[in-house]
């Protein structure tokens, strides 16, 4: 495997560090007019989702992570494994719930997501940035309210639950933004 | 979205950059102080240990020379100041390979100047003066500090700067999370107090006020002379605002021997660290050998500057054209 320097550490770059793989989110390099040069390098580790900081000697090396994203098509949960799809090729790759984590809430079945794979087994989903779900519960709105001031809970048919204006009823589809968890807009059927 | 052709830096900077050039060179006349030009290329180029250097070839048939662009015009000036220039200053770039981050750029823009007969103490008082001026009117500054750097480290780590002990900078590596240094820097001092120096110190240096830093450990001494009244330390002084280091000045070593074995020193630690091979300058030892006057001397990165009056967070956007785009 390839190795990176770094000179080379960028955003987004995947790396080996403490037999984890990682992705540099930032690289300073530190170098007072006298003194010994040094990288301070925040990276987030992959598999925990922690962000550390490290500092390199200027020059030193990380290993590469062979880690790559992979747009898929989420299928179904079998109740130990949720399986998603490649659709170009139909590659199948079955993902444990560690893997998908978070993503859970927003996979709703035929949607299409991100899968991080390392070593090609799936190491984390990402749903997309805006999902479109149906509202499976909520309380009924108040009549007159368009603006939404404060809001009310909505549980989702995945299971998400998010804040949404008063006007919105039981029955509708709502956008989201998967990174923030917020309301976005209604859908129009 | 901006193409490569434009320059990263605003026309606004290019004004202010002028203004400032121009302040500077005022500053100087007014105080009778020389400006000189010497050579970018030279036969032969710092020994810093932390340098890496840009080569070029000079070929006129059948002579072929390697040259080197200087890291800084310290040695050529210091020739004049032996030939006799008094007070000199020069504005020119200098050029650092492999320097390339936020606050670096591998060719950036220089101001050094040197005072014949300045101890250092009255030098920090002219670099307080020079800044103050550039200042004036642009950005408002608070007052000027003055910190001797064995109490500014005591300060932020409770560790003696001065006397190596490797157990209690281990365990301010502990506790302070920097586990990297116990790696990085093994039993080198000079490797601890800089890591230390640049991760927990120097960010919080000169906050909206100009930062004065002197008494180095002697073993961060480079081209400064020991102090005369404790060995331990030397008369150098480094400058920061917010965070940033902007220059760094020295009580002038003028002992040619010293000299002599320091750069013998430095070619020694470069092999041991697999640098590039130097020859060592030997007009400067002989001109030290013929006399240096006693001297202090300042060199200011005149874009960092520029980056802390404006308040901007990277080097390209106070330079028309980074190494990128160059």
């Amino acid at each position: 495997m390839a190795s990176y320097s770094t000179n080379e550490f960028k955003a987004g770059l995947k790396v080996m560090l403490d037999s984890d793989p990682c992705a540099i989110i930032e690289n300073e390099f530190v170098k007072p007019g006298k003194g010994q040069a040094f990288n301070r390098v925040k990276i987030r580790n992959l598999k925990t989702g922690r962000v550390i900081e490290r500092t390199f000697k200027s020059g030193d090396s990380l290993e590469a992570a062979d880690v790559v994203d992979v747009a898929m098509q989420y299928l179904y949960n079998d109740g130990d494994f949720r399986h998603f799809m490649v659709p170009d090729t139909f590659e199948q790759y079955q993902c444990n719930e560690k893997a998908v984590s978070d993503a859970s809430k927003w996979l709703k079945d035929q949607d299409m997501c991100t899968v991080t794979l390392w070593n090609d087994s799936p190491l984390s989903v990402t749903p997309a940035n805006f999902v479109e779900l149906a509202i499976v519960e909520t309380d009924p709105g108040v009549r007159g309210d368009t603006s939404g001031g404060g809001g009310k809970p909505a549980t989702l048919e995945t299971g998400a639950v998010v804040r949404v204006p008063l006007f919105v009823q039981q029955g509708e589809v709502i956008k989201v933004d998967t990174r923030t968890g917020e309301y976005i807009s209604r859908v129009k059927e | 979205m901006q193409a490569d052709w434009q320059p990263t830096c605003s026309i606004e900077l290019l004004h202010l950059r002028a203004q400032i050039l121009a302040e500077i060179r005022s500053f100087f006349l007014t105080r009778a102080v020389l400006e000189v030009e010497t050579p970018l290329l030279s036969y032969s180029s710092g020994t810093d240990p932390q340098l890496d250097f840009f080569t070029t070839d000079y070929c006129s048939y059948p002579l072929q020379q390697t040259l080197y662009l200087q890291t800084s015009p310290e040695f050529a000036m210091k020739r004049l100041l032996a030939a006799g220039s008094g007070c000199i200053y020069q504005i020119c770039k200098a050029f650092r390979n492999g320097e390339s981050g936020r606050n670096h750029n591998p060719e950036f823009t220089m101001l050094e100047w040197y005072r014949v007969g300045f101890t250092l103490t009255q030098l920090m008082d002219e670099i307080a003066e020079l800044i103050a001026l550039l200042f004036k009117e642009r950005a408002s500054l608070n007052a000027t500090q003055r910190i001797n750097y064995q109490d500014l480290f005591f300060k932020y780590t409770g560790l003696d700067a001065l006397l190596f002990n490797y157990d209690d900078y281990c365990a301010f590596a502990l506790k302070s999370q920097s586990l990297d240094a116990i790696e990085l820097c093994k039993t080198d001092h000079n490797a601890w107090l800089d890591f230390i120096f640049s991760h927990h110190i120097q960010p919080s240096l000169g906050k909206n006020a100009l930062c004065m830093v002197y008494g180095y450990p002697a073993c961060q001494s480079s081209l400064a002379r020991i102090n005369k009244d404790n060995s331990k330390v030397t008369d150098r002084v480094e400058i920061f605002i917010n965070g940033i280091e902007l220059g760094n000045g020295y009580y002038e070593l003028t002992d040619a021997q010293e000299q002599n074995q320091r750069f013998d020193e430095e070619i020694l630690v470069r092999q041991q660290n697999s640098r590039p091979v130097i020859v060592k300058n030997t007009h400067l030892i002989a001109a030290l050998d013929a006399g240096l006057p006693e001297c202090s001397g300042m060199a200011i990165g005149l874009d960092r500057l520029l980056m802390v009056l404006t308040s901007n967070k990277h080097i390209d956007d106070v330079i028309p054209f980074s190494l990128a785009r160059s």
